[in-house]
């Protein structure tokens, strides 16, 4: 047991503060392995991990690095390095605090490597980066303690996975290394402890005092949610007011865009001209921190704002927290939640606001969730292997190693641990060679074996690129937006490049809260003026969308049972009794599908409450089959409830479409070529290290310097159908984006019971799918057709289509 | 055949949907920038270790056009291979492959930027062709007519879709990239929208080659 130092004490007492049980509890585990901490933020979580750090400091002997803090976040590094200084001076403790994320200063950074602070605190990339420098001992020597915070969040993504690999390298230069997590709530601590571990020492599991109930509620409106849409402007008023009775809110969004229209709409009818503010991932940093910058000093009385928000600094002053639009997921809500009222001992206060109808019903399946302490949870499966060639070239960039001691390296991390030396072995080829079935590279091989068994790297230059290219988060291709000026104009954000090519000069579009008009492209920059009035288009951002968990959409399928729902509001509930009258409500145990005409398509609307990927999956399959039939399906989109399909040709017998088995069947071959494989094979590829996204002359000019991703996946799939990265790339499909394993519990739900009903028009339930981002285009015969009529139509307007040539 | 048909200087040509060019009258079969061994010269400038089956990728359409056609000229408008070590670094096979193709008629191999000097491979070895009416060379040059070149990648957008295309104007044909790993400049950057006259089009290939106004 770690004894507190007599300053640490004094401090406390001097501040009138006793420690919090949890806090003690972890002083008395200091010297475990692993030990994971759950508290309720607000609860002296970060200062429970760094107190025996402190402990072990305080009597100035320790030479060199001590503890390492990694948070997800950089914002929350630096936090945490301020938060901390002022009590370490005030201790008057003989300690150097510093951080270290990707905007250090190089010339701050190389010094941390050659004379490392006592604490550094830094992000999962940015210590993936320090361990692949030759001189990793010497920058880690003397390590004593790991903290690793907001361990929730980092578990449930690859940069977790890419933490515990680093965290394994550091483990084999400091044997003795500690291991504390930071937790907020979970559904399973116990999987937590095993991700955060060495495997297979033990952890234990400390539980703080979760606090008082939150206070959560439905925003009531006068005026009823839209049948459709995730703008929640019919809110606006009732925001408003909310603003106005709080000190400050936290107005949390599932998407970016969404949080651009509605920050825009807020700020239309701030008639108090009250501080506002957003925040979201594709804001430039500027933009973020001064918003941060007037949050810490309080100077906001809301900020609007997408998961980038989820985490992190503390804003004491938050007294409430809105959530617009469902929340998806009941464990996330509570999180969210948890960011009101950072005191201990008040309760969170939110309220939800659903966007449209549907959402009603949405949100009180989760209120009830959360009242009930229901979490929910999927279990992510063993460690993804392009994350694990990714570290085996990040390895190589340090030194000759043997494949022996990285195989029992990397299998210390829990996520890894079952990871079958076969697998290894294919990802340390595929490195080296490529591992392509026609061996093309002897001469230029990655990794090369040395004769004493080692590997390395066979160019030392590429750990250049290697290291440019290191990250496990994936961006899609963003064009930063900068306001037109003579000389470099204030960077705005980014925005996608598919979305930048839809516009053209004179445009306008929303970035930041502002309206802004697009005036060209320069250097792979968009240039914009200020620009208010005129109705601005959305930008769009293909960002996560989270798919409504298993146990929620369950809950939702039994509300809607009910006979009358006295605890929806009457709008929602007439709006499900009018869908019952001219058509019929989804039942747990049956599948109901609508068919009907709609602006010149046929379409066909199947309710399978599978969550938003697993009714993605189930278009694409749909789809495929109705392009085999000669349907000419032209498109598709997916919600959390249903798949809407349109197409050019009615569907006149839809049973064998249905044919669950014949589904199943297809999977393989469908599985191959449709554009969501195409994504997913686009993510392992650039993460195992095939695909660079950065390359030293990076891209200059409008020349598409590579071809696409598309192309590598086809060639693989025609003449290298088993190569590792197809592996991967299904492996991941079908637990994330393909999420199969929905389709065939909503299969066994169902029990071949399938309503199907042919209807005169779009049913009550079916026309919130029209207004859906994300429509899916089947690139078939249906859209052959429609090219060629378009192209007839632009000739013959042009008058080209008469001209002699 | 699905092409699309068109006069250039008083040729009647076809535009493959594969992004060859087929001349009828003379028989003759023009495909453009097929960057052959660019996996290898990537790999050897550093870069990783791409699928190396392009080559036969790229050699399997050809082939395939060369049959459907049945062709008895065929024009390579340079950059044929990504550069001329990477020619010579073919695999034996690929290089046989090659032989194999150029055996059965007659091949004229355009010399490009990327491969000034492709050496050891059947057929002939020219700067530019000229071919009355027409002319065919790597590189557009100004004020021409009846010209046939490549080079730029050229690809185009309808509808959301992005492919590459074939540009015409009345003085000039640019072909789209053949090859299988070749990226596309837009028909709206300036160095095609100011090489290209304003009543241009852009035929896009694809399972139906589809003419439209040339995007600028």
């Amino acid at each position: 047991m770690t004894v507190l130092n007599v300053a640490i004490t004094n401090w406390f007492t001097s501040r009138n503060w006793t420690i919090h049980p949890h806090q003690k509890m972890m002083l008395d585990r200091a010297d475990d392995p692993a030990t994971l901490l759950i508290a309720p933020t607000g609860g002296g979580k970060t200062m429970a991990g760094f107190l025996p750090t402190l402990a072990e400091l305080a009597d100035g002997q320790h030479q060199g690095l001590h503890t390492l803090y990694i948070s997800p976040l950089k914002a929350l590094a630096a936090d945490i390095k301020r938060n901390l200084r002022t009590p370490v001076d005030e201790m008057d403790l003989p300690m150097r605090i510093d951080d270290r994320t990707g905007d250090t200063p190089q010339s701050r950074k190389k010094r941390q490597r050659a004379d490392p602070p006592h604490i550094l605190l830094t992000t999962p990339e940015s210590l993936a980066l320090l361990t692949s420098y030759d001189d990793a001992a010497r920058t880690f020597a003397g390590l004593q303690r790991v903290v690793v915070d907001e361990i929730h969040a980092l578990a449930e993504s690859k940069r977790g996975d890419q933490l515990m690999l680093a965290l394994a390298r550091l483990q084999t230069l400091c044997p003795n290394l500690r291991r504390v997590g930071l937790s907020a709530t979970v559904d399973d601590p116990q999987a937590i402890a095993q991700f955060l571990a060495r495997h297979p020492d033990s952890c234990e599991i400390l539980q703080a005092d979760p606090g008082p109930t939150p206070d959560i509620q439905m925003l009531e409106t006068t005026e009823a949610p839209p049948w459709a849409g995730g703008g929640a402007a019919y809110s606006i008023p009732a925001v408003m007011q909310q603003i106005k009775a709080h000190n400050t809110t936290l107005i949390f969004h599932n998407t970016r865009a969404q949080a651009e229209i509605f920050f825009h709409n807020l700020w239309l009818a701030n008639e108090d001209a009250l501080p506002i503010g957003i925040h979201h991932g594709s804001l430039g940093r500027e933009q973020r921190d001064r918003v941060e910058a007037a949050m810490v000093r309080g100077d906001l009385r809301a900020i609007v704002c997408t998961g980038s928000l989820d985490l992190g600094l503390d804003w004491g002053d938050v007294d409430l927290v809105i959530q617009i639009g469902a929340p998806k997921n009941v464990k996330r809500l509570v999180q969210r939640i948890g960011r009101a009222n950072h005191s201990y001992n008040t309760p969170s206060k939110a309220l939800l606001v659903p966007a449209n109808r549907f959402e009603v019903v949405e949100c009180r399946a989760a209120l009830e969730a959360v009242r009930e302490g229901d979490l929910d949870g999927e279990a992510r499966g063993s460690g993804p292997r392009d994350v694990l060639c990714q570290h085996i070239l990040i390895a190589a960039c340090a030194g000759p190693f043997h494949a022996d001691d990285l195989f029992a390296e990397m299998t210390s991390a829990g996520a890894f641990a079952t990871l079958p030396r076969a697998e290894f072995d294919a990802c340390l080829e595929f490195c080296a060679t490529g591992g392509y079935a026609l061996k093309a590279y002897d001469k230029w091989q990655r990794l090369l074996q040395r004769p004493d068994g080692r590997w390395q790297l066979r160019d030392p230059r590429a750990t250049q690129r290697i290291r440019m290219n290191l990250g496990t988060i994936q961006d899609t291709d963003t064009l930063k937006v900068r306001l037109k000026r003579s000389r470099g104009g204030k960077p705005l954000g980014e925005i996608e490049e598919a979305f930048a090519a839809t516009l053209t000069p004179g445009d306008t579009f929303l970035i930041g809260g502002q309206t802004v008009r697009y005036e060209g492209l320069r250097d792979m920059t968009v240039e914009v003026k200020r620009r208010s009035g005129k109705m601005p288009k959305i930008a769009t951002f293909s960002g996560t969308k989270f798919a409504t968990s298993t146990q929620l959409s369950s809950r939702i399928l039994t509300l809607l049972q009910q006979d009358s729902w006295p605890n929806l509001p009457n709008h929602t509930a007439d709006w499900l009794m009018l869908q019952r009258e001219v058509s019929k409500l989804p039942q747990p145990n049956r599948l109901l599908i609508e068919s009907f005409p709609h602006q010149d398509h046929p379409h066909l609307c199947i309710y399978g409450f599978a969550g938003r990927n697993a009714q993605q999956t189930l278009g694409l399959l749909l789809t495929k089959r109705m392009e085999e039939m000669g349907l000419d399906p032209l498109g598709f989109v997916a919600t959390d409830y249903a798949t809407m399909i349109w197409g050019l040709e009615t569907l006149t017998d839809p049973e064998p479409l249905f044919d669950i088995a014949a589904l199943r069947d297809g999977l393989d071959g469908w599985l191959g070529e449709n554009a969501v494989m195409k994504r997913s094979f686009r993510g392992c590829a650039t993460i195992a290290g095939l695909i660079e996204r950065n390359t030293p002359s990076a891209r200059k000019n409008g020349r598409q310097a590579t071809f696409s991703s598309d192309i590598l996946y086809d060639t693989l799939r025609k003449y290298d159908p088993d190569h590792l990265m197809l592996q991967i790339t299904r492996t991941e499909a079908l637990r994330g984006l393909v999420d199969f394993g929905r389709i065939e519990d909503m299969i066994t739900r169902i029990q071949g019971n399938i309503d199907l009903l042919h209807l005169p028009r779009i049913t009550p339930l079916a026309a919130p799918l029209l207004l859906e981002m994300g429509k899916v285009p089947i690139k078939g015969a249906g859209l052959e057709k429609l090219l060629e009529k378009e192209a007839a139509e632009l000739m013959q307007k042009s008058g080209l289509a008469n001209l002699p040539q | 055949m699905t092409g699309y048909d068109f006069p250039l200087s008083g040729a009647q040509l076809t535009a493959l949907g594969s992004g060859a060019l087929y001349w009828p009258d003379q028989n003759l079969l023009c495909v453009s920038d097929l960057h052959l061994g660019k996996s290898e010269r990537h790999a050897r400038r550093g870069g990783t270790t791409l699928p190396p089956y392009e080559t036969q990728e790229t050699l399997a359409r050809l082939e395939a056009d060369l049959n459907q056609t049945q062709a008895n000229t065929v024009i390579c408008l340079g950059d044929s291979f990504d550069d001329d070590s990477a020619a010579r670094a073919l695999p034996e096979a690929e290089k046989d492959k090659i032989a194999d193709l150029a055996s059965r008629c007659r091949w004229i191999w355009i010399t490009g930027n990327h491969d000034p000097a492709p050496a050891n491979l059947p057929g002939e070895l020219h700067d530019s062709f000229p071919l009355a009416p027409l002319t065919f060379r790597h590189i557009a040059e100004p004020d021409t007519s009846g010209e046939v070149s490549g080079h730029y990648h050229p690809k185009a957008k309808l509808r959301g879709a992005t492919r590459p295309a074939f540009l015409l104007d009345q003085h000039r044909l640019i072909l789209p990239a053949y090859g299988t790993y070749t990226g596309g400049l837009r028909s709206s950057d300036p160095a095609l929208s100011t090489l290209m006259a304003p009543k241009a089009i852009a035929i896009l290939t694809g399972p139906r080659p589809l003419a439209i106004p040339m995007p600028r």
